[in-house]
């Protein structure tokens, strides 16, 4: 990059900063890998479906979390009691819903799975609220004291949810039509897998246009890389923060209710499960990158199945594999965030 | 004068915790005779072992205020180096030596790989890959289950002096048989004094002084000519150290060893706790939170199994009080705590002169 800023000749001019593709290699480049060692093409599609399913669900609960980092410096311990949350707002909805998710037809199953994924997203993200108000805003700036409260409120919201749900494991079946595998070719592609993906790259594309192609979108980019700045210019940044902390609340709600029907049951302690997950991926990607995020999301999943197959036990490692590797190649993750 | 030697210069400065670390050092000390029974005996010897779990976290996290989850991946490299070798060179008093030398080695290199690693950059990153890497280890304990025992864990035999059927005398003193538990207890007990001395030792000498600098303002510390990775290196490896020594003295004592009892995040939490509750950066915090845990861990379920039933019918309250929820009400505690009053128990005693 400091190549391109010293040939840019006009002065009035700002230098154009090429966008750094690089590591948007390392995703075909990983998967090309995968492919002879494999041994068939059909098993090679199918991995690689289940590990962007696997990615795309990591995203959406990790999205959050990086953001939230970006802008305010905070990191969230206890971003994973909103999954388990949301994982078991999912389950109350669709018991209730038994008919209609037991049936065979797609569009009754959907309308089902949509309002568990709606009211996981509405509570999570109003926990989230008021978890900002009490938890995270008295210890703003203090990075040992963020630490431990929002421990603090991992531990309580555990606690909280086995109140309301009670301890034990509570299955979370898929609804009827998702179930079963669809056969490309040779290669069997589980259904809910494709949907997994198509939701996760719905979210993707509304993220990414919100935060490329709207205002709000451009101050938090732009929050994220100097936050002083924004703030001189009249804008309230913490207002903002509090929408970036529920709306990644509701995100990792989504993310919960999607996380849940992926395993199939859910347990009051899958929050704290997954959060050493979404640490990795978000170190990966650069503490506060969106795009980077992304791309170690994806990594994560591939890297995940690929290795569940060829080496069950390597498997177990791979995520911190991966994290060392990235870190050797960037050590502030793939795309690192300006001032951090 | 003597005694001020011994704590190194550092008194409690406050009548009543002063009060409060008399009983609970006599209670420890007297707890074969004062308090019988099994499960007495079991509690008086896990909050020993507590103790010098959570000062050793101390050290770290009030000390040189650097967070860590990786502190029960120590604890637990303890525990498996004693179980793995008594577990495969017999109950000898030279394969408990064998298997602390080894753990040690092994927390000492790992404590150093992942300081010099990450403990260049921010506190919050240290966390997030300490975390990690406690997960992983988990991880590799329970899958290496030819070496570990896997989820089962490890039973072994420990020196025969430390043995139940071992017996001292056959006459009974003050009505306490004197046999390998006994021994075990005290062993465990004073060992426990001696680590806690040395640890507080630490902390008041000119290291410990500096540690508490980079706490307060690190840019500041450097500037002053201080090399803040090599403090914080050191710091962070002799907390280890520390928590190794706690795991070998949990191994000893429980005669097994899993991936549960030593290695598990529940634990991590549970350290966490009572370092704040007990008051951070002041060692005997650490004495009185784990004190208090250890014994709320224990004895409140009974308590709340009391009050549940006496709220029985009202709505949502029994679920609030019931037995399995104790951790709801230290969870709040905590979190008041960091609120409220920082530095903990000790502290706001020692405000409140």
């Amino acid at each position: 990059m400091s190549s391109s800023a010293a040939t840019a000749p006009a002065l009035d001019a700002l230098p154009a900063v090429r966008p750094d593709r690089l590591p948007l290699l390392l995703l075909p480049a990983l998967a090309l890998v995968a492919l002879p060692l494999m041994g068939s093409f059909s098993t090679w599609v199918t991995l690689t479906v289940a590990g962007l399913a696997m990615g795309m669900i990591i995203f959406i609960v990790a999205s959050g979390l990086t953001l939230v980092f970006g802008l305010m410096d905070v990191l969230n311990f206890g971003h994973g009691v909103f999954i388990a949350l949301g994982a078991f707002l999912a389950t109350s909805v669709l018991g209730a819903m038994a008919d209609w998710t037991a049936s065979e037809n797609l569009l009754l199953n959907l309308l089902a799975v949509l309002p568990a994924m709606l009211v996981a997203m509405a509570v999570a993200g109003a926990v989230g609220f008021a978890f900002e108000r009490v938890i995270v805003r008295p210890v703003y700036g203090q990075h040992l004291k963020q630490i431990m409260i929002t421990m603090g409120g991992l531990i309580v919201g555990e606690e909280l949810i086995k109140v309301i749900w009670g301890p034990q494991t509570i299955p979370l079946p898929l609804p009827a039509a998702f179930r079963g595998a669809l056969l490309l070719g040779d290669a069997a592609v589980e259904k809910y897998r494709l949907i997994a993906v198509v939701i996760g790259l719905a979210v993707f594309a509304a993220m990414f246009w919100v935060l490329s192609r709207t205002k709000v979108g451009l101050l938090i980019r732009a929050g994220v890389q100097d936050r002083e700045m924004v703030e001189s210019l009249g804008y309230r940044i913490r207002k903002l923060f509090v929408g970036v902390f529920v709306a990644g609340s509701a995100l990792a709600g989504l993310g919960g209710v999607m996380w849940g029907l992926y395993q199939q049951n859910v347990t009051p302690q899958m929050g704290s499960q997954v959060t050493v997950l979404i640490f990795i991926v978000i170190i990966i990607g650069g503490l506060g990158s969106v795009g980077g995020c992304f791309i170690g999301a994806l990594l994560v999943g591939l890297l995940a199945n690929y290795t569940g197959f060829l080496a069950p036990k390597v498997a177990l490692f791979s995520n911190i594999l991966l994290m060392v590797l990235i870190l050797l190649w960037r050590p502030q993750g793939i795309y690192p965030v300006a001032n951090r | 004068m003597m005694l001020s030697r011994v704590l190194s210069g550092d008194l409690p400065r406050n009548r009543l915790l002063t009060a409060v670390l008399i009983v609970i050092v006599a209670a420890l000390a007297l707890a074969p005779f004062v308090f019988p029974g099994a499960k007495a005996l079991n509690v008086a010897a896990k909050i020993c072992i507590f103790i010098v779990l959570v000062a050793s976290f101390d050290l770290l996290l009030g000390y040189t205020g650097i967070v860590s989850f990786a502190h029960t991946m120590f604890f637990g490299i303890g525990a498996y180096g004693v179980a793995i070798a008594l577990t495969r060179l017999g109950p000898s008093w030279a394969a408990v030596g064998a298997g602390i030398a080894g753990a040690l080695a092994l927390s000492f290199g790992l404590s150093l790989v992942i300081g010099l690693f990450s403990l260049r950059v921010k506190a919050i990153f240290y966390a997030m890959i300490t975390l990690a890497v406690a997960s992983a280890f988990q991880t590799l304990a329970s899958q290496l289950s030819e070496i570990t025992g896997g989820e089962d864990g490890l039973n072994f035999k420990v020196p025969e002096m430390l043995s139940p059927g071992f017996s001292l005398a056959q006459q009974p003193f003050l009505g306490v048989s004197l046999d390998g538990k006994l021994i075990s207890y005290y062993l465990l007990f004073a060992i426990t004094v001696a680590l806690f001395l040395v640890m507080l030792r630490i902390v008041n000498s000119p290291f410990g002084r500096v540690l508490q600098a980079i706490r307060e303002n690190a840019f500041r510390a450097e500037a002053l000519g201080y090399r803040t990775v090599v403090y914080r290196t050191s710091s962070n490896v002799l907390s280890a150290g520390f928590a190794t020594l706690a795991g070998a003295l949990l191994a000893l004592w429980l005669r097994y060893n899993g991936p549960d009892t030593s290695l598990s995040f529940e634990i991590m939490i549970d350290i966490l706790l009572m370092v704040v509750i007990g008051g951070m950066g002041t060692m005997y915090g650490a004495v009185v939170g784990a004190t208090l845990f250890v014994i709320a861990q224990n004895y409140l379920q009974d308590l709340m199994k009391l009050a549940s039933g006496a709220a029985a019918g009202i709505p949502l309250l029994p679920d609030l009080v019931h037995p399995d929820r104790w951790l709801l009400w230290l969870g709040v505690l905590f979190i008041l705590s960091v609120y409220r009053f920082p530095a903990g128990i000790v502290g706001k005693l020692r405000a409140g002169k």
